[in-house]
């Protein structure tokens, strides 16, 4: 049973529910019970509608809920009263629900939950997994977030933007468990590419897609993190690169740029070296100066100043990182390695030193604590002799 | 989000406002004590920022690897260890400032005379996981 193509029926299905007058918690939590019946059951039985047998069992689990309410009778009235099946399907459903869960008034993390069990349909158990928190936390994580949107229209035009950060959130948490993430991320953003048609959208598919690419040559067998300019780049994943690489020339076809389109523009550059030496860096400072415009980000700031070190030598780099806040997280990695490049073993070890003390997480401060350590050994050499 | 972990120590931190030893106290304020760490955990649960709550007997032992073959060596505890755990609480929360809000409530549990204890908490971000996109 392909569980993918199960779990993508989940947001039309949801949208019927409500449709037919259930209240978005109640319909959520119903097809939740029908993903899991069809897990069961489908191997034996396989529907030949999948989306109508879907919808059948998740409104009989909604009336089997209702009728286990004490508020039953009221319900069971209101519910009646409800247009019959298959009317008002002018809006695409799957969308609306992307919409609803990232609705403005949720915080990012409620926003992120929500849309992995009401778009993606995964269960709560798999979403606290990936979180690394207890399935209770979670679950009331979601229920907190459904009440949060629960006043919310369904048939509201939404906002792009915020599904996209959502999406974007989920690709770059970038944990790992059974529940693969980012692919999962790159999923459900293939689906909204399919279902509306936005240059950023297009951007966003295209930035994951270059990246994920990338994943099999990130991380070394022993976990250890692998730079880009170090990665085995036959590694790379050429038929995602291709897709990414097509998908983001249509976006910048419409000549609407963004900063989803610029990211994947920075990543198409570097997927289209054959080695890290050939990688055009005049032209990465040019899209990081977009993306300064059209961000103002101090994070792509610094990400522009190691470009700017690469095209124009370490000192242009040191110039650029100058006029950035010291403060600013891994600045004092770039600033080691800009320093590496121009030749001062000394301050490099030291600043990546530094660096590796404030790292974020594990994977990179060992990175860091490696570079600080080659360097002082070198340095002891040189010494020696 | 960010986890965080509430760290709480019978020794080594700064001395708490309301510094009187548990067992000083009356059954009752020990009660409350308890009760309000439960409501506080309880509370987080529901909203969603709970990860784990444990509490750590005092008496610890120091162990070490003695060389191939050999049992490992221990020794302590330490009556001079300056620094000694008492538990924590791992919270996951939206910003840093959340965490010292949450850490500013756990403090406030009543102790001696019904009063806020004002214990020091110590908060301690964890490692997270690399970003996917770094450039």
């Amino acid at each position: 049973m392909d569980e993918a193509l199960l779990r993508s029926l989940t947001p039309a299905v949801i949208g019927t529910l409500v449709r037919r007058g259930a209240d978005f918690a109640a319909a959520e939590d119903a097809v939740q019970e029908a993903l899991v019946e069809a897990v069961r059951v489908w191997p034996d039985e396989p529907p030949r509608d999948t989306k109508g047998w879907l919808t059948t069992v998740a409104w009989r689990k909604f009336l089997d809920a209702v009728r286990a309410d004490t508020s039953r009778r009221q319900r069971e009235e209101r519910v009646d009263a409800e247009p019959a099946p298959g009317q008002g399907e002018a809006v695409d459903d799957t969308l609306q629900m992307y919409f609803l869960c990232a609705h403005p008034s949720l915080t990012p993390a409620s926003a992120v939950a929500l849309t992995l069990r009401a778009v993606g349909g995964l269960t709560t158990r798999q979403i606290a997994q990936a979180h690394l928190v207890p399935e209770a936390t979670m679950a009331q994580r979601i229920s907190r977030a459904k009440r949060t949107v629960s006043s919310v229209r369904f048939d509201q035009p939404g906002d792009v933007a915020t599904v996209l950060r959502v999406l974007y959130l989920i690709f770059n948490e970038g944990y790992s468990g059974d529940v693969d993430l980012a692919a999962e991320a790159v999923r459900l953003t293939r689906q909204l590419a399919g279902r509306i048609d936005h240059e950023e959208v297009a951007g966003l598919l295209a930035l994951m897609l270059l990246h994920h690419a990338r994943r099999p040559a990130r991380t070394a067998p022993d976990g250890r993190l692998v730079p880009l300019a170090e990665q085995d780049r036959s590694l790379w994943n050429t038929r995602l690169i291709a897709e990414g690489v097509d998908v983001l020339q249509a976006a910048l076809g419409r000549d609407r740029l963004g900063e989803f389109q610029a990211q994947a523009a920075v990543a198409a550059l570097h997927a289209d070296a054959p080695t890290a030496d050939e990688t055009d860096w005049v032209q990465i400072v040019g899209w990081y100066d977009e993306l300064v415009r059209l961000t103002d980000s101090p994070v792509v700031r610094l990400n522009r100043a190691v470009a700017v070190g690469e095209a124009d030598g370490p000192r242009a780099g040191l110039t650029a990182l100058g006029e950035l806040d010291p403060a600013l997280p891994r600045h004092a990695a770039v600033a080691a390695y800009l320093h590496e490049r121009d030749g001062d073993a000394v301050t490099a070890a030291r600043l990546y030193a530094e660096a590796a003390r404030s790292a974020p997480n594990l994977p990179e401060r060992d990175h860091l604590t490696r570079r600080a350590a080659r360097l002082n050994a070198q340095l002891r050499e040189t010494d020696d002799s | 989000m960010a986890k965080y972990l509430l760290l709480k120590h019978y020794r080594g931190a700064p001395a708490p406002v309301n510094d009187v030893p548990m067992d000083q106290w009356t059954p009752e304020e020990i009660s409350a004590h308890v009760q309000y760490m439960q409501d506080f955990a309880a509370r987080l649960e529901g909203t969603g920022e709970f990860v784990d709550s444990q509490a750590l007997s005092p008496e610890g032992t120091f162990v070490r690897y003695d060389g191939e073959g050999k049992p490992p060596v221990t020794d302590g505890p330490f009556a001079e260890t300056k620094d000694l755990i008492a538990g924590w609480m791992v919270i996951d929360v939206e910003t840093y400032e959340r965490a010292l809000e949450l850490a500013g409530e756990l403090s406030a549990a009543p102790g001696a005379g019904g009063k806020a204890i004002h214990e020091w908490l110590e908060v301690r971000p964890f490692m997270g996981e690399p970003e996917t996109i770094t450039e």
